[in-house]
């Protein structure tokens, strides 16, 4: 396939197309499809070779390890599965992961929320310094997450002699564990809302004022149907992250087995006690939680694009 | 809250502003910028020569050297590979096609302990892949590079997708009728447009690869001088009760970060550009 072939086949279309630019490669393409195809698409073997390569990557680096999770986990059986994950530290490792991702979610939602309000719908002064400081936690390392928040509240802490005073505990006790957590997955939500608000304009809320809404109506009948989805789908990865979070509770969690243990820090113990089969049974439920999330995001995104699609169509 | 008026560009009828505003400006202080602070006042209170000595000793910038050294490289082998997934799954189609776009996004849904132990586990020397392989990759700096590369392969293919999806055909056809090969077309026509999408995924990947710990830890064997990252530096330095030299690491390696979120919100913008839009 060379350029020179393709552009001399459909000869009669394509010589006068300098004449009338852009209709005329459109008509060749109808007329003649096999050389124009061939002139903006590879030859078979390259296609399926770059398939192949695609795919051998994503086996390796994905799949194989995703398999690897199960397969490890069930290697001495059932009954050491279920052992495992009905154990009593398991069990308290996986309430805590329950209760931090069910109150850091709440909080980044109603965050998300604020913050992808004013920025979509308002034209404001150091909006885009503002969008760049929503952006930080995704760039501070989760080990540099948890040392802040030691530094703010540890022992040698800006607060810990007063905390001490008062007995309160934030660091090496859940609620530092749950401040990591929200600080991990602080922008997940806003992130998901901020485009697609700032794609949907600010007309139909604007219609709403004008027939006399108030303000939580209009948020409850007219943007919450419209980012319904999206919401979804923040909540989906922010959930997913908080789960999942390792370096930032792991600074701050301090390892007190059946207290301050959550799912992943409970694996790390089991495998650095060479408990494997029991350490991957746990890491099962949250690669079977990744999985979920994946399907949804799957779901939710097919969801978003035809509702897009019917809004563009009804425009 | 005439004060937060004053900051509106245009008059607008909606209203919730001033809350929406507010609220996000106090949680945002109050959960990253007032803790960020802290580590960097935390290094005030170092002197100079005490703060250099920190973040200068030997294994520190030897940790310094095996993370932006593996990070690198691997969100180099990510730009690679990442373009081809991504041609491959907004331009053929293939059975399976829609299964393998979900499992992309597999390392942003897996926690990283978890998949720090079935990486160990593939390529330590019984493993599945491990067993394979003539040369060590567990418990080497190899398998940090191996981590690395999980941790950062969608942010290449994510980016590079809706741009490729967005290229006119009509590019392609009129460069095709002017007699350029396919090859041609794709390294003088394709690829300028996609350059700034790919090294924003590339720069995606590295900076997060750079933050990376929970998934590197487990295959690293984290030997001090050859195979410790630098966040499991400051891990160790704040398990010695060291909370200086830990946050002076700290600090290194946030003014790194944000040094790259600043570049990588100069490419995303010269992405718009390149596209028109």
């Amino acid at each position: 396939m060379t350029g020179t072939a393709a552009s001399a086949g459909p000869a009669p279309t394509v010589a006068v197309a300098p004449g009338a630019p852009g209709a005329a490669p459109r008509t060749g393409a109808s007329v003649a499809p096999r050389h124009l195809r061939s002139a903006v698409t590879e030859p078979a073997w390259v296609k399926w070779l770059l398939v192949g390569i695609a795919l051998a990557f994503l086996a390796l680096f994905l799949f194989v390890p995703l398999a690897a999770v199960f397969v490890e986990a069930f290697k001495k059986g059932v009954g050491v599965y279920l052992a495992a994950v009905t154990d009593p530290d398991a069990l308290s490792a996986i309430r805590l992961t329950l209760l931090a991702a069910g109150i850091s979610l709440p909080l980044n939602v109603l965050f998300g929320v604020a913050a992808a309000w004013c920025i979509a719908k308002f034209d404001f002064h150091g909006k885009s310094v503002l969008l760049t400081l929503i952006d930080l936690p995704f760039s501070v390392s989760p080990v540099i997450a948890g040392l802040i928040y030691v530094l703010v509240f540890g022992l040698q802490g800006w607060f810990g002699e007063w905390l001490r005073d008062h007995d309160l505990k934030i660091i090496f006790a859940v609620p530092g564990i749950v401040l990591a957590t929200v600080f991990i997955t602080f922008p997940f939500v806003a992130r998901e809302l901020i485009p697609l608000m700032q794609a949907q304009g600010t007309e139909q809320e604007e219609a709403a004022r004008v027939l006399g809404a108030n303000g939580w109506q209009i948020f409850r009948r007219v943007t919450l149907p419209n980012i319904k989805w999206a919401l979804l789908y923040g909540v989906i990865l922010c959930n997913a992250r908080a789960m999942g979070e390792f370096g930032a509770v792991s600074v701050v969690s301090g390892h007190i087995r059946g207290q301050t243990n959550t799912m992943p820090l409970h694996i790390e113990i089991l495998y650095n006690e060479y408990q494997f089969a029991a350490s991957f049974a746990v890491a099962s439920l949250l690669a079977g939680l990744a999985l979920v999330t994946l399907v949804l995001k799957f779901i939710v995104e097919r969801r978003v694009r035809r509702e897009l699609a019917v809004q563009e169509r009804s425009e | 809250m005439v004060f937060s008026r004053a900051l509106l560009k245009r008059h607008s009828v909606l209203p919730g502003f001033d809350l929406a505003l507010g609220f996000t400006l106090l949680y945002l202080g109050f959960v990253v910028l007032i803790p960020l602070s802290a580590a960097f006042l935390k290094t005030f209170t170092m002197t100079w020569p005490a703060f250099w000595e920190a973040v200068t000793a030997p294994r520190v910038l030897a940790s310094y050297r095996l993370t932006f050294g593996a990070s690198f490289g691997a969100a180099l082998l990510n730009a690679v590979f990442g373009l081809v997934v991504a041609w491959v799954l907004v331009r053929y189609e293939f059975p399976g096609k829609r299964f393998v776009d979900a499992l992309v996004d597999l390392p942003f849904a897996l926690p990283t302990a978890v998949a720090g132990i079935a990486l160990t586990a593939l390529y330590s020397h019984n493993g599945w892949i491990g067993q394979a392989l003539p040369f060590k990759v567990s418990f080497t700096p190899l398998g940090v590079f191996v981590a690395l590369t999980f941790i950062g392969l969608p942010f290449v293919v994510r980016t590079l997708q809706p741009v490729l999806e967005d290229l006119h055909k009509e590019i392609e056809e009129a460069a095709a009728t002017l007699g350029a090969s396919r090859l041609q077309t794709f390294t003088k026509v394709i690829f300028p447009i996609i350059t700034p999408a790919l090294l924003t995924g590339f720069a995606l990947a590295f900076a997060r690869a750079l933050g990376e710990y929970g998934s590197v830890i487990f295959i690293a064997g984290n030997m001090p001088m050859v195979s410790e990252i630098t966040p499991l530096l400051i891990i160790t330095k704040l398990e010695q009760y060291d909370y200086r030299g830990a946050t002076a690491i700290a600090v290194v390696m946030l003014v790194a970060a944000f040094v790259l979120l600043l570049g990588i919100n100069a490419l995303q913008a010269w992405t718009r550009a390149r596209q028109g839009k």
